[in-house]
This record gives C-alpha cells, structure tokens and sequence, in this order.
C-alpha cells in the first residue's frame, strides 16, 4: 500500500446544538497507523471520529479522507466504520449473514448477483471474529460482545483500508476482546489504518501505535503510547478513568481467563 | 368459487391481490426505520388528493398520487431536520390533510358523505377497470423499487450513519421509502381505505417479525400473510355481506395474536433445545 493519508483535518471546529465540542482540532493519520483516540466521556473524542468522517459537518476548519472532503469523497469502499452498537430499529429480525453481508455494499453493483469474491469476503469476516457458527442466527439473540463481533465483520467484509472504530470493547466479555485484539492485529500487519475511539483500552492496547487524548474538545496529548510508565502523569491529567489504562488491569484479558463459553 | 363470477369481483379480488403483495413489502423497511406511522400519516394527507381529484373531474387515484407523495416528502424532510419539532409538524400535516379533504370533497359538485366514506374505508367493490390498470402499474413500481434499491435500503434501515459510510446517497433513499410509501398507500386506499391503510403495511410485518428468523423471510412471509389477510378477508366479506376493508383488517391482527401465541412458545422450545 503506498503511503498516503487517510484523515486531515485543520482546525477543525463542531458545534452541537450551540454547544462547541470541537474547538480546533488538527490531526493527521498517514495509512498503516494504528491509533487510539482517548478521552473521557464528554471530552469530543466520538465527535471527532464523526467530524473525520464527515457524518456531523465542520463550524470551522477542514477535513479530508484520503485527500476528498467528505462531501467529494468517492471511494467509500476504503472505509468500515464499526457503530458503537448494533441498533435495534423496529426490531425486524436480521441474521448475522445478513447484517455482514451488507458490509459489502459498496463493492456491488445494485441488483449484481452475490459473487465469489463477495461470499469469500463474508465467509472470512464471519471467521474472522469466531461468528461462522452463529451466521443463520438473529443477532438480537446475541450478546453485546458478540453483536460487536459482528458489527466488526460488517466491516470486514467490505475489506476497507481503513478501520473506524467507536468504542469497539464497551461492555464486551473477555473473549470476544481477545477475539477483537486478534481480528485487528491481523488487519494491522496488512497494512491498513485503524483509528479506534476508547474510554479504555483493555486487550487492544498491545497493537495501538499512537494514542491521541482529546479533553474538552482539544488534542492533550499526541504520541507514543508505549513511553506511557514515565508519561503517565500526562494521561491522569486527562481525567482519563485510571483503571482503563492501568496495565495490571489487562493482564487477564489476554489469557483469557473470562468465561470462554459460546455464553449468550 | 362462485364469487369470481362477478366482474366486480374478479377486479377487487385482483386489486386485493396486489395490494396484498406490496404493502407489506414496502411496510417492513418501514417498521424498521420506526414510521410505522408514516403511512396513517399519508394516508390523511391522501385524503385532499382524493378530494382534488373530484373537485377537477380527474381521477382520483392520480391526484392522490401526487398529493401524497409530496405529503411524503414534506415528512421526510421534517423528520430528517431533526425530532424535536418533528412531532408537531407532522401533526399539523396530518390534520391539514384529513380537514382539506372533507373541504374539498364537500364543495366538489355529485361530492357527499358517500364519497368521504368511500375513500375513508375503502369501495372495493366500485375497482373500475382503469383502477386495476393503474393499481397494477403502481405495484409493479413499488415492487421494483424494493428489489432494486433492497440492499440498500436494508443497511439504510439498520444504521444511517453506516450507510453514509458506505457512500449510500442517504437522503436520496430516505424519499425513495417515502415516496414508495405514498404510493402504496394510494394503491391499498380502495381496498382498505385511508383511515386503515398502515393497517396492511404493519400489521403483517408484525405478525410475521414473530416467527422468523431473518430480514428477508420476514418480507416473503409478510407477503404472504398480507395475501391471506386482503383475499381472505375479501372473500369472506362477500359471503359474509360485512365491509371488506374492516374484515381484512380484523383478519390481519387476528392473524397477529395467533403469530404472537406461536412465536413465544417457538421461543420457548428452541430455548430449551440449547440449554444442555
């Protein structure tokens, strides 16, 4: 993958009903990076990954995906954006095939038929994230972990070069982290870019390259994660939940010593 | 089968039938956005198509066409601005719809509480055979739309935000499920009326949400429920001398109460299965 850059943005202001959220922002993630965007609840950090991806719009500033801004922005199959959670709707049942399937989207030609590559894509999606054997089930039968497997795997299966990801291991078990951790280091060796946004890091912190911590709408931080035991002062002068970027904390996680079951 | 000796008959039967086939199709897109409501909504705002269309001397069905896609649209654009006000302006469209019908309807020449009550509940029986051509036409429409635009539609329906991610034209389909939405309400008006509508739209859909397993055999079977229900209740009607519209509507939730019955010990059973 020759070396590019996946998100630009200069000054980049947000204003939400009247409120400033954004209050100019620079940032810029090259291709192949993988970083963490930090901060707590409330300090713009889901606002900022919305802004890079053109879904809330600017007050101020500019920001570019691969070069386009958003608006111009065609080749949105380089792009998997991965929600928070799978929203419910109106409650019509979807299976888990289905709602991966939809990640490839924007590879299809409307009324094109379902070709090799599509079901090779979402057949590796699915076994990606441990979920081949649930694929004929509803995903409201699942649980939280396991639907974020699942909402991983969407974007899986469009084989984007670029992973937006929010808030990818909130209240998911032990192994479906793990599960995760695997899922994005192997995306990671392939060379493409994940941008994550967490409160926590938990079993993912192993494969972050760069952490950005974002409070009251500002960058605080922008560097190494791993200097972190002599700079930790400047993560605790985030207000960043302590117990989330405590290494001792995730030392289970990687072993797995969560349920392991299929659990529901 | 005696009754399709009728002409009247066989075009109602006809007009049931695909009215049968397609609101539910077009309904379980909108179930899952959460409009299941949009169509009592057009519905009402049908109501002064319908009434134009007496009051020109054109055919009804093609003036409410017209007025309820642009009643659609103006819903849509309300509910993309943001909720908030939403509400109260939707309500306002509502009400403007339902008291500028009777208005017009009152004031067109030949116009009587006869014809408010036809289009308010429904005159299957009085499908004309230009009716069937155009309900026909309609149908194949929202139908086409559905197959063509499916994919889309569905991740729309899951999650906007990863739609716009995924390059969809968001807005664009956002007017198509309404627009498709004042269309079927227009096709399903003579057979249920407006005030029932969203009945056949919903009503299958949910009945059929409680016993399958994935979007697409939700809409396959919401078709066929939505077939039983409008030729069902249209042939019974007929032996039964009572007003087509209510009785497939009664048939319809019926039909959901027996589903939902079903679908909990279906459940339940398959629960146990997994349990060791």
């Amino acid at each position: 993958m020759k070396s590019e850059t996946a998100f630009a943005m200069t000054g980049g202001h947000v204003v939400l009903d009247g409120r400033p959220v954004l209050r100019g922002v620079d940032v810029t993630i090259a291709q192949g990076e993988v970083v963490a965007i930090l901060g707590t609840n409330g300090s713009g950090k889901s606002t900022l990954i919305r802004a890079l991806l053109g879904l809330l719009p600017l007050s101020a500033g500019s920001t570019l995906i691969y070069g386009a801004p958003p608006s111009r922005f065609r080749e949105w199959w380089r792009v998997g954006y991965v929600p928070q959670r799978l929203q419910v709707g109106g409650g019509v049942p979807a299976t888990v095939k289905e709602v991966v399937s939809s990640g490839r989207v924007a590879r299809r030609r409307r009324l094109s038929r379902t070709s090799s590559a599509d079901r090779v894509a979402i057949d590796a999606a699915l076994s990606a994230v441990g979920m081949s054997h649930r694929a004929g089930d509803p995903v409201s039968t699942l649980s939280g972990g396991q639907q974020q497997r699942v909402l991983i795997a969407r974007a899986l299966a469009g084989e984007p070069d670029l992973f937006v990801m929010d808030e990818p291991t909130a209240g998911v078990d032990a192994e479906s982290q793990h599960a995760l951790a695997g899922t994005l280091a192997a995306q990671a060796a392939l060379g493409k870019t994940i941008v994550l946004v967490t409160h926590e890091l938990g079993a993912v912190e192993s494969i972050i390259t760069r952490s950005i911590v974002v409070k009251n709408g500002v960058i605080v931080h922008d560097g190494d994660l791993s200097v972190r035991p002599g700079g930790r002062h400047e993560y605790a002068g985030a207000d960043l939940d302590r117990s989330g970027l405590d290494h001792a904390g995730l030392g289970g996680i990687g072993l797995g010593t969560g349920p392991l079951g299929t659990g529901t | 089968m005696e009754l399709l000796n009728y002409d009247f008959m066989q075009r109602a039967m006809i007009a049931a039938l695909l009215v049968g086939l397609t609101a539910p199709a077009v309904g379980t897109f909108i179930v899952q956005r959460r409009l299941a409501l949009l169509g009592d909504g057009i519905g009402h705002v049908a109501l002064t198509g319908v009434a134009l269309g007496f009051l020109t001397g054109t055919t009804p069905v093609v003036t409410a066409v017209i007025v309820s896609v642009l009643g659609a649209v103006a819903i849509e654009l309300v509910r993309a601005r943001g909720r908030t006000s939403g509400d109260v302006a939707l309500a306002l469209l509502f009400y403007g719809g339902i008291a500028g019908g009777v208005m017009l309807i009152g004031l067109s020449p030949g116009g009587s509480n006869a014809t408010l009550m036809s289009a308010l509940f429904g005159s299957i029986s009085s499908v004309t055979e230009e009716d069937v051509w155009i309900t026909a036409a309609l149908a194949v429409a929202v139908l086409g739309v559905v197959v063509y635009f499916g994919r889309e539609l569905f991740l729309l329906c899951q999650d906007e935000d990863v739609a716009r991610t995924s390059g969809l034209p968001v807005r664009f389909l956002s007017l198509l499920i309404a627009v498709t939405a004042a269309v079927t309400v227009v096709i399903a008006m003579r057979v249920v009326g407006l005030l029932m509508v969203s009945a056949l739209m919903v009503v299958p859909v949910a009945t059929s949400q409680q016993l399958s397993r994935s979007f697409l055999a939700t809409m396959l079977l919401a078709m066929g429920f939505g077939v039983v229900a409008t030729v069902g209740g249209l042939s019974s009607a007929f032996y039964a001398g009572v007003a087509p519209g209510a009785t497939i509507v009664l048939l319809s939730l019926a039909g959901f109460v027996l589903a939902l019955g079903i679908g909990r010990f279906v459940r339940r059973s398959r629960a146990q299965e997994s349990t060791p």
